[in-house]
């Protein structure tokens, strides 16, 4: 052909211009043309992976597999948190064939308005979601039913075989499977798991494209966790703590148990505790409360406080039981011997103020340990008095009691205490006995074991290790431990002197028989004073010789007789009684 | 090489049609209906519930379209001759009908004419109404076509013509077209260069005026303006102005050097909007890569040519400006229409002849290509 072009310019004659300046107009355009291919060759062999990336990303749809989350496993090997399969249904719009049906059986099936179930199948959308956390056998049925456009997918949800049972040690995890509270919140990171994908392609809707095929990336399960909990202890604290609970018609009652040599504890119970496969769901003392709140954020505020562990979230003022500090830091400092003699008169004057012992009358002629024995006010106070503020002050640092204790649970309370130079005589003498400032029971455990173990500040914790699905070790954990809080001599007098308390003095109710139990009993007037409510405690350790195992237990506000001695010892010698031989058996005590 | 060989050639064209013109439409056309298909039925089974939807609508135009060009390549072309008042006229009232009654309006823009039976575009129709207008008067006025009036008399009526569907049926693009057939034809008639060097040179000047004065104004600026702004940086628009060129270009480099196999495009499904109208062309990349875009361009580039050897053959002047008015209208069309896809061009509606979505455009480009045939059947022994 170009040839007969080529012939036709030859043989043109009068109209030579016309045809050239068509031939020219041609080949104009043919170069313009093939410039536009070779630009068409850029972007499509240079250009092409980036522009083909940005329209992968534009067109696949990534849909999240989930993963299991690693159950939490106690001591004994019981699993505590673990993972049971429910459903997800969900409508897709585009491929419903008989609209009718489908919101039959769903309202049916998932007990749901039809309103609502219409208002969703009717939407034009990808994917509507009807309902998840359907029990398995409801997604199974309605999966055999093999309804168009209905999708059932299979998920995880955290359940809780024992309920309540250390609701608020473990916590609970969210809508999407993650930790809220507790220790769920605090492993989060080894607990959860690799979220698995299946990438479709889809249109410009979101519709999944059939036949298109799709990759799939695999969930990765998550690890799970031992921890040194042990179910059988935490069910007798939490059972004593109940029964405490309600004899006592008490605002709450606390029980910890913890490993004397290395702050593993055994059993954290804050009753009333609430159900962890309903955490949403308000316990019924606090139902009158709830139906007084208005808005969300109210309601929101009552179940925070139904989640808030007592035992780390909250301080309170330790009252007796503090005096074992004051009397470990006047026997470390020397301002006292195990011989020393007292009077007791029946209070003692600190600057102008009268300071009152417990008992009216006076304890009289006392030597120290009859003195801890009695829990008397006015010796603690004069040994407050002998150490000086700034001494005092610097124990109380070197215990610890500063400083959070470093749980493995979130949310610890620090200490309010005073500061050092606004410690006047009168501030000196009630911190001596345990008052005006504030601690975690925790915190007072910790350092009371660091006290009896041989001067050893332990970490308070759960988390033991981490395993993966296929019992491969993935982390063994490690606490820190400050040593050497206290002279051996001391850890000495202080087992004797609180065995002694136990056996003659205050704290006799804590007694059991065939073992040697050290503790020291409390009693304190809440703040502000003069409202006659009152919280009782109790701190006991066995052997008393030799402690491997250390209990708390606090009752705040109890009706009735209120004397930690009478009310609180009675219950950590219950808890003993049983777990005592229990922990021989299961040879904790090494 | 020989010139009997070439003679020969001729004679055996010489009462017959040109048929590598009419394979090579017909190849197009088909070729279209495919892609149409391909490009469609994706969205057309979700909207019309029938993913044939596009495919028979165009199949019907299609179908008048070669009724046409057969009664058109029957109709002996000097026919046309006495047409040129007529075609001016014609075309300008059809566009004034716009604004009538019987105006459609679709996404926006009324450039449809509703006549019941069928809706059409009177911009497809002032197309063909300036080439044979453009032939018809340039062949008349002979000699005083270089003269001011008649210079005027051929520029002027379509710049009328374009001025009109530019400002009545705000279609910028149909324009363009329209006026650059007029200039085209012009050029092939006039013997100079120095006036048309001059306008392009002009062209040139005022294009990158323009493009400087776009980019140097700000975003709230009229929305031709933005479309340059877009065009120099579409990932900065790419949610709105860009949007539609973007997609095309994720389109076309998605297709790669092979593409994806026919009927494997993913942009069709919804992502790049009017896919199987203006942007038919960046699906054909994506679904048959840069070998098939090249091949299609390769039959764009063999109909030109298969057009400048009918015009370069014909016996009379009138014969060789309609050739190159069909010509021009082609090229001008399918240069555009790529330009505006690859993001050469900023973007502005123009579809691919024979293969875009579109049933008044088929019809006329293929009665045009009956006017081509018809040229053909009497080229010069």
């Amino acid at each position: 052909m170009i040839l007969i072009t080529c012939m036709g310019f030859f043989m043109a004659r009068n109209k030579t211009t016309q045809k050239k300046k068509t031939f020219i107009m041609c080949i104009l355009c043919i170069m313009v043309l093939v410039g536009l291919s070779g630009r068409l060759g850029y972007l499509m062999i240079f250009c092409s992976s980036h522009y083909t990336h940005l329209a992968d990303v534009l067109h696949e749809r990534e849909r999240d597999i989930k993963a299991a989350r690693g159950r939490i496993i106690d001591a004994t090997g019981t699993v505590l948190a673990d993972n049971r399969t429910v459903c997800t249904i969900s409508v897709i719009h585009s491929q419903i064939e008989n609209p009718q049906e489908v919101i039959e059986v769903l309202c049916r099936e998932l007990d749901l308005s039809e309103e609502y179930v219409r208002k969703r199948v009717e939407k034009y959308s990808a994917r509507e979601r009807i309902k998840s956390n359907v029990d398995k056998e409801t997604g199974d049925r309605i999966r055999k039913l093999d309804l168009a456009g209905v999708k059932v997918d299979e998920d995880y949800k955290r359940y809780y075989p024992y309920s309540d049972l250390a609701s608020k040690v473990l916590g609970f995890t969210g809508a999407d499977n993650q930790g809220i509270i507790g220790l769920e919140v605090k492993y989060e990171e080894y607990l959860t798991g690799q979220k698995g994908q299946i990438l479709t392609l889809t249109d410009a809707k979101g519709i999944e494209l059939e036949g298109m095929g799709e990759k799939r990336n695999e969930p990765i399960a998550g690890n799970d966790l031992y921890i040194s909990l042990d179910v059988n202890i935490q069910k007798y604290a939490t059972q004593l703590a109940k029964q405490a609970y309600a004899t006592k018609q008490a605002k709450g009652v606390s029980i910890i148990v913890m490993n004397v040599k290395n702050g593993e504890i055994l059993a954290m119970t804050d009753v009333p505790e609430f159900d962890l496969n309903e955490p949403y769901t308000l316990i019924p003392e606090l139902e009158a409360e709830a139906a007084a709140c208005t808005t969300q954020e109210e309601k929101q505020k009552l179940l925070n406080s139904m989640w808030r562990n007592g035992c780390i979230n909250d301080t309170y003022e330790p009252g007796s039981t503090f005096k074992i500090i004051t009397a470990t830091a006047a026997l470390e400092a020397g301002v006292v011997t195990m011989e020393d003699n007292f009077s007791c008169p029946g209070f003692i004057i600190v600057d102008d103020r009268r300071i009152r012992c417990h008992k009216a009358g006076g304890h009289g002629a006392e030597n120290f340990t009859q003195a801890v024995m009695n829990s008397c006010n006015p010796v603690f106070v004069t040994l407050g008095l002998r150490l000086g503020a700034q001494r005092y002050y610097d124990y109380f640092e070197k215990f610890g009691m500063k400083q959070k204790t470093g749980i493995d649970l979130p949310g610890e309370a620090a200490t309010i205490m005073h500061k050092v130079e606004n410690i006047g005589e009168v501030e000196l003498a009630t911190i001596s006995f345990g008052q005006s400032f504030q601690i975690t029971p925790v915190r007072l455990m910790t350092t009371v074991s660091g006290i009896v173990n041989g001067g050893n500040l332990v970490t308070p914790h759960f988390g033991v290790r981490v395993m993966n699905q296929d019992k491969d070790i993935i982390e063994e954990f490690e606490y820190p431990i400050t040593e050497g809080i206290v002279s051996a001599d001391t850890t000495e007098k202080m087992k004797y002197v609180l065995e002694q308390v136990v056996e003659n003095g205050g704290g006799k109710n804590g007694r059991v028989e065939g073992y040697r139990v050290g503790g020291k009993t409390a009693t304190s007037q809440t703040l502000p004073r003069g409202t006659g409510r009152y919280i009782s405690s109790f701190l006991g350790f066995a052997p008393a010789d030799d402690p491997q195992v250390m209990a708390i237990c606090i009752i705040d506000t109890p009706q009735g007789q209120y004397y930690g001695g009478q009310i609180a010892a009675p219950v950590v010698r219950q808890l003993f009684e049983n777990i005592l031989p229990y922990l021989d058996k299961m040879d904790y005590n090494q | 090489m020989s010139e009997q060989q070439t003679t020969g050639k001729r004679k055996k064209e010489r009462h017959n049609f040109d048929y590598v013109l009419l394979t090579v439409v017909l190849f197009l056309v088909g070729f279209g209906l495919l892609m149409i298909y391909s490009t469609s039925s994706y969205e057309a089974g979700i909207d019309y519930g029938d993913s044939a939807y596009f495919l028979k609508k165009q199949m019907t135009s299609t179908l008048l379209g070669f009724i046409a060009m057969f009664f058109v390549s029957r109709v002996p072309y000097q026919f046309w001759k006495k047409w040129d008042a007529a075609a001016f006229l014609g075309s300008a009232v059809l566009i004034l009908l716009v604004l009538s009654p019987l105006g459609l309006t679709r996404n926006g823009a009324t450039r449809w004419l509703d006549l019941k039976i069928i809706t059409m575009q009177p911009a497809e129709v002032a197309k063909i109404g300036a080439i044979i207008y453009e032939a018809s008067i340039i062949s008349k006025l002979g000699k005083s076509l270089k003269t001011p009036k008649g210079l005027a008399v051929v520029l002027v009526p379509p710049a009328i013509l374009a001025l009109m569907l530019w400002q009545i049926t705000n279609n910028m693009s149909s324009a363009i077209i329209v006026m650059g057939i007029a200039v085209a034809m012009l050029f092939v008639a006039v013997p100079d260069y120095k006036y048309f060097v001059g306008l392009g040179a002009l062209g040139i000047a005022g294009v990158t005026a323009i493009v400087f004065y776009a980019n140097a104004s700000d975003a709230s600026g009229e929305f031709r303006m933005q479309r340059i702004r877009a065009w120099l940086n579409p990932e900065a628009y790419s949610t709105d102005t860009a949007f539609q060129t973007l997609q095309a270009l994720y389109a076309i480099g998605s297709g790669g050097i092979w593409g994806k196999g026919l009927g494997q495009s993913m942009q069709k499904r919804g992502f790049l909007p009017e896919s199987q109208n203006d942007m038919i062309f960046s699906i054909i990349c994506e679904e048959l890569g840069l070998f098939g875009a090249i091949a299609v361009i390769f039959l764009f580039i063999v109909l030109i040519w298969c057009c400048m050897v009918i015009a370069n053959n014909t016996v009379d002047l009138f014969g060789a400006l309609l050739v190159v008015g069909v010509m021009s209208h082609y090229a001008i069309q399918v240069i555009l229409n790529i330009a505006v896809v690859t993001n050469t061009i900023p973007n502005t509606g123009i579809s691919l002849p024979f293969i875009s979505y579109g049933g008044t455009s088929v019809l006329f480009l293929l009665a045009e290509i009956g006017i081509v045939l018809n040229v053909s059947k009497s080229v010069r022994a």
